[in-house]
């Protein structure tokens, strides 16, 4: 059951992204490229996607998931150099080509030897991110 | 232009109703990058299988739909290096702020969360100069 759900939350979320235009680089960037020629949909996107979460939000108050367990508690609110740092990083490589990691994943059939080297590196990125991130955590601790 | 807006908000409408499911029946943050990230580095644990059908799905019907709706594309730059570097900064980036635009943007900002809130603003102030550095200033892409 838990992966039928994970099946078919992962197939709107990818039938999403291909509709609103998000597996195209060009939209993307369009976006974030303020001296080019400015793309809002984007923003339509986002704000499309976070009215239906914020209900859903709202109505998990109280409750507990359909499938049982518990709904993830809001993580400790805490703005660390990890989360400035990594985000600047990933920013930079979705400016860079326009692709994030969700979008990756749902163009990978048409997008190409492009799609396959991004998804490839960002997998390597992913898997030495840990080996970053403890080395990052000795630096602070040393200096 | 007027009619990519009104794509843009359905499509986006789709991926917080996927958002909502995944949250209100299996209980999880639908974030991208969590849920590649901790299957690639193997610390999924038991939630392996649930995270792999969901990328089983975010695969598999986009894919359909591409053949339905007619061919598609990424227009995705030719400059392999570059795609390279922005995958290996996408993958480190979104694995050490341990969220991406759908955990910490949609699932984040959503429940007015201070860390959502915080990665968006950074992640896309960085996009939009490394665009300027990139493409207007370097030429690469």
């Amino acid at each position: 059951m838990r992966g039928l759900f994970a099946f078919i939350a992962g197939g709107l979320f990818g039938a999403g992204l291909l509709v609103s235009g998000m597996t195209d680089s060009r939209k993307v960037q369009g976006w974030l490229d303020i001296f080019g020629e400015w793309d809002p949909t984007l923003a339509f996107v986002m704000g499309g996607a976070m009215l239906p979460m914020a209900i859903a939000w709202r109505i998990a108050r109280g409750r507990n998931p359909a499938l049982g367990g518990l709904f993830p508690p809001k993580p400790e609110q805490r703005v660390g150099r990890n989360l400035v740092l990594g985000s600047i990083l990933f920013g930079a490589g979705w400016g860079l080509v326009g692709l994030c990691p969700g979008p990756s994943v749902a163009s990978l059939s048409y997008g190409g030897i492009g799609g396959v080297v991004f998804i490839l590196s960002m997998f390597g990125g992913m898997w030495a991110a840990p080996m970053v991130r403890s080395r990052l955590d000795a630096a602070l601790v040393t200096a | 232009m007027q009619q990519e807006w009104i794509w843009g908000l359905a499509g986006g409408g789709l991926i917080g109703i996927a958002g909502a499911v995944y949250l209100l029946i299996n209980g999880r943050i639908m974030g991208a990058s969590g849920i590649i990230g901790s299957v690639v580095d193997g610390t999924a644990g038991n939630q392996t299988w649930e995270r792999v059908w969901f990328i089983a799905g975010l695969f598999i019907l986009p894919t359909i739909l591409s053949y339905w709706v007619g061919p598609r594309d990424n227009f995705i730059t030719d400059n392999l290096w570059a795609i390279a570097a922005a995958g290996i900064l996408v993958g480190v980036g979104t694995r050490l702020a341990n969220g991406c635009t759908s955990g910490h943007g949609i699932c984040g900002m959503s429940r007015l969360s201070l860390r959502g809130f915080v990665a968006t603003v950074f992640y896309i102030g960085a996009g939009g100069l490394s665009i300027i550095l990139f493409k207007h200033l370097l030429g690469v892409v």
